[in-house]
């Protein structure tokens, strides 16, 4: 470590623009009536996603004298749908979220993320409102949108719902990333990376780019379409190849919510990673009536990346987790 | 055999790839959609020099490449190898003309290289980022100048050929930068 490393990696211009940043988006929320909330960052319960790595401790006090495993939560997901199932309304939180086994460029293993949530809105009204609070922050021009089909076939010639696997492995060579995914049996993953290579460097570089309609096996914690059941009510935002946000028409039925988290414990399994334990908090707030409205995520470092033209979270971030 | 995560994956991290030597110039870890998490490295081969990008998934493993880099004077070409000393065991290594490759034009005799070797073979050389060589061959140029207005060709004791000031004579010691082939100054 440098003798240098006491002091922040983000220039005083960069978090200003942050600060800023801020006060915008808390404006914009309170001109409609969304209401500011604040929900826990540990948790009894975490995310069941294989792909999400949750940082654990154990809470040792009162009550607990052989220790209560808690877990930073990935998202404040789980604990803003409680809110909503209880009556909250429209609500929004900006806070810290923790993600293990991720660190890079556009990664750090704590970030602030917006999250917000529009009761009666589907994804494209939530996208409609994307849309202005990017133009308001960023100052960008009207974005492009695609399905998530129409990008592949666009820019891959490949139809990413009907493509057999030998196609999509095929489509990987041009890209030099055939050797990675020859022996790769999950589809889900061939498409990610078919997507990352072939289709994000082709979008949202002159203005930000929704894509939605992801296919039914990606659909996290999304509605599937009742239009076409091989998608899912999902979308996400790209600006400058940077993954900037990702919503939801909210999934509200409660058996099918289990039945994912209960789907993706025994794919931990046979992948040897940790079970992780279920939110039936989450599961009973859902059971006892969900609004529906749709929800999404943003993380605020790489907004702030966007806004000041950084390269890397390090700008814009005082103290990234080597300096922490 | 040694193995590399790819968590342990920095910049000038070297493991093996299709068989040849390759170091880390940059990483990064992306998560396309969400979903599997990735390693995308810039790395260069040691033997052919050449650059080239990789996608690894996360959690792969590589073969650690049993790569060193070792300081030794440059001592002379006998015209098949290049000898080097370690000048406290002054042990002497020698590099073929393939490992020494465009590097033979900066060799001064009793500069300070940095050899790379794989297995204990020599596989590329660095020059110093400075080096004095002596102008053998130059047009005679205009006096008075000093500026050097796009300057002139001259040829080095190496064989070497770089821009110089009109001013600079045969005979007159330069100094070079070898990262950019530029002269940097006169030696006086």
């Amino acid at each position: 470590m440098s003798e240098f490393n006491w002091q922040p990696s983000a220039s005083f211009t960069a978090l200003r623009a942050r600060a800023n940043v801020l006060n915008v988006i808390r404006e914009f929320f309170a001109q409609r009536d969304v209401l500011e909330v604040d929900t826990p960052a540990l948790s009894q319960a975490a995310v069941t996603d294989v792909h999400l790595a949750a940082f654990s401790t154990l809470f040792v006090g009162p009550g607990y004298s052989q220790g209560l495993p808690l877990y930073l939560q990935t998202s404040p997901e789980f604990h803003m749908k409680r809110l909503l199932a209880a009556g909250s309304g429209c609500i929004y939180q900006m806070s810290k979220s923790f993600r293990n086994e991720e660190a890079g460029r556009h990664h750090n293993p704590e970030f602030t993320m917006l999250e917000w949530y529009r009761i009666g809105f589907d994804h494209f009204q939530l996208m409609d409102e994307m849309s202005e609070l990017l133009t308001l922050v960023l100052g960008s021009g009207k974005e492009q949108r695609f399905t998530y089909q129409n990008a592949f076939k666009q820019f891959l010639q490949l139809d990413p719902l009907t493509a057999s696997m030998d196609e999509l492995r095929q489509a990987a060579k041009p890209y030099g990333v055939y050797d990675v995914l020859e022996h790769e049996p999950d589809r889900d993953t061939i498409l990610q990376l078919l997507f990352y290579v072939g289709v994000e460097s082709q979008i949202g570089q002159d203005v930000p780019c929704f894509i939605y309609d992801f296919p039914a096996s990606q659909a996290a914690l999304a509605r599937i379409s009742h239009k076409d059941e091989r998608v899912a009510e999902r979308f996400e935002v790209y600006f400058k190849g940077i993954e900037l946000a990702n919503g939801f028409h909210e999934l509200a039925d409660a058996p099918e919510q289990l039945r994912r988290f209960k789907a993706d414990n025994d794919k931990r399994k046979t992948m040897d990673l940790p079970e992780q334990p279920i939110d039936y908090h989450l599961i009973d707030a859902l059971t006892a009536g969900f609004p529906d409205c749709a929800g999404v995520a943003l993380g605020i470092d790489r907004l702030v990346m966007l806004a000041t033209d950084a390269n890397s979270l390090d700008e814009v971030i005082a103290f990234p987790t080597p300096r922490a | 055999m040694a193995t590399y995560k790819t968590s342990d994956f920095k910049g000038g991290l070297k493991f093996m790839l299709d068989n040849e030597p390759c170091s880390i110039i940059e990483h990064d870890h992306v998560k396309p959609g969400k979903g599997q998490a990735f390693h995308r490295v810039k790395v260069r081969r040691l033997v052919s020099g050449k650059m080239l990008e990789k996608t690894f998934k996360s959690g792969e493993t590589v073969e650690a490449a049993d790569v060193m880099e070792i300081e030794l004077a440059y001592l002379y070409n006998d015209g098949e190898y290049f000898h080097f000393m370690n000048n406290e065991s002054f042990e002497q290594v020698e590099a073929d003309v393939k490992a020494v490759g465009d590097t033979a034009k900066w060799l001064v005799e009793q500069d300070i290289c940095v050899i790379t070797t794989w297995n204990d073979n020599p596989i590329a050389v660095t020059p110093p980022n400075f080096v004095e060589l002596e102008v053998v061959e130059t047009d005679p140029g205009l006096k008075g100048d000093t500026q050097g207005t796009g300057g002139k060709p001259a040829t080095l004791t190496t064989g070497a050929v770089v821009r110089v000031p009109l001013f600079i004579q045969i005979g007159e010691v330069v100094k070079v930068d070898t990262r950019t082939g530029e002269y940097v100054g006169r030696v006086k």
